[in-house]
């Protein structure tokens, strides 16, 4: 390898993954993206969530320099913040969203293993999921579990319903076709 | 004719009404007819999306489906719209939307589920129409260029649970 080639490919930029976990506090985002933009990153696509009450969020960055320089100058705030910092270098694929086909909501009583189930019957009807998101509501005593899928599928809503029909004793759930319209 | 796309600012300004229902009117609406037919979807468009800042869309519904089932999409056939005015709006709905301006992108929008709404064909003449469900939608999506919003300026979170809220 030629010289200029060595001192190019360790300029050359890089995309990561840096998952942040921990308590929630305010001013979270602020701090790790300023923290970020100063280190010279560029943010790709990010999803904050506060799950219980506990801070997450996953940010595609891409930086020159290397995972573990991303992780040294990221890591004072949030070892300030009590955040665990995870890095992974990733593939970036940007620009090719997907278009979710069908929606998937399903309700009930909170037991063990609603997720498992659901997602189970999905995968083997050849549902691929592109967003998931779970949650507990109700009170403690009586908590109940909402969990609302999107993804694609090549067999339609009716395939799908009667797939998730077994569950039916012990969830409510709905299939529907989301319509897109590209106007 | 090409698309514009977003950033691009003319996407963001207030379109002229149309005056004169001459035939090079007449020529442009087909000329954006049958680019708008020529796109993947191809079911609306606006003359901004072009370049032109008039107040001239064409929404067509007709060969539409949806689903694996394949099921038509209600509608009135092909709709020239020009200096279109929405005058009345019922009920609301949570869909998604994308843009032929806005590529890689879709996200939830509220519409009204049912509106009235005047508008003069390429000849002159003006009617008034009503439209309800997914023409609706789309004919709010295609009049809202002609004012320089696009469906990211009405842009709800995708975790808004709006959805079988359906108001008949
Ligand atoms: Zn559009």
């Amino acid at each position: 390898m030629k010289e200029e080639e060595v001192t190019m490919g360790s300029a050359r930029k890089q995309w990561y993954m840096v998952s942040l976990v921990g308590k929630d506090q305010s001013g979270i985002v602020a701090r790790v993206t300023e923290v970020l933009y100063q280190a010279g990153g560029v943010l790709g696509e990010s999803s904050m969530m506060r799950l219980g009450c506990n801070f997450s969020i996953m940010m595609m960055v891409e930086i020159a320099g290397g995972g573990e320089q991303l992780r040294q100058s990221i890591a004072p705030v949030t070892t300030e913040l009590g955040l665990h910092l995870h890095v992974d270098a990733i593939e970036p694929g940007l620009h090719q969203h997907q278009v979710p086909e069908l929606r998937v909501v399903v309700h009930g009583a909170d037991r063990p293993g609603i997720v498992a189930q659901v997602t189970g019957v999905l995968a083997e009807a050849g549902f691929d999921i592109m967003d998931l998101d779970s949650q507990v509501g109700g009170s403690s005593l009586e908590p109940i579990y909402i969990l609302l899928i999107e993804g694609v599928a090549n067999s339609g809503v009716e395939t799908i319903h009667q797939a998730l029909e077994p569950l039916s004793a012990s969830v409510e759930f709905r299939v529907e076709e989301i319509d897109t319209l590209i106007g | 004719m090409e698309i514009l796309t977003y950033p691009n600012q003319q996407l963001k300004q207030n379109c002229e009404p149309v005056e004169q229902f001459d035939e090079s009117l007449r020529q442009f609406v087909s000329e954006l007819e049958a680019f708008m037919r020529s796109q993947p979807g191809g079911i609306g468009i606006a003359a901004p999306q072009v370049g032109q800042m008039q107040r001239i869309c064409i929404v067509d519904l007709t060969g539409m489906t949806r689903g694996k089932k394949k099921k038509p999409v209600p509608n009135q056939g092909r709709l020239i719209l020009i200096n279109p005015e929405i005058t009345e709006w019922e009920g609301f709905e949570l869909g998604r939307e994308g843009c032929m301006s806005v590529p890689d992108y879709t996200g939830n929008v509220i519409r009204a589920t049912q509106i009235a709404f005047s508008a003069t064909d390429e000849w002159g003449e003006r009617h008034e129409y009503e439209s309800e469900g997914f023409e609706a939608r789309a004919i709010q999506h295609e009049v809202d260029h002609l004012e320089g919003l696009l469906f990211l300026d009405r842009l709800v979170s995708r975790r808004t649970d709006l959805f079988q809220r359906k108001q008949r």
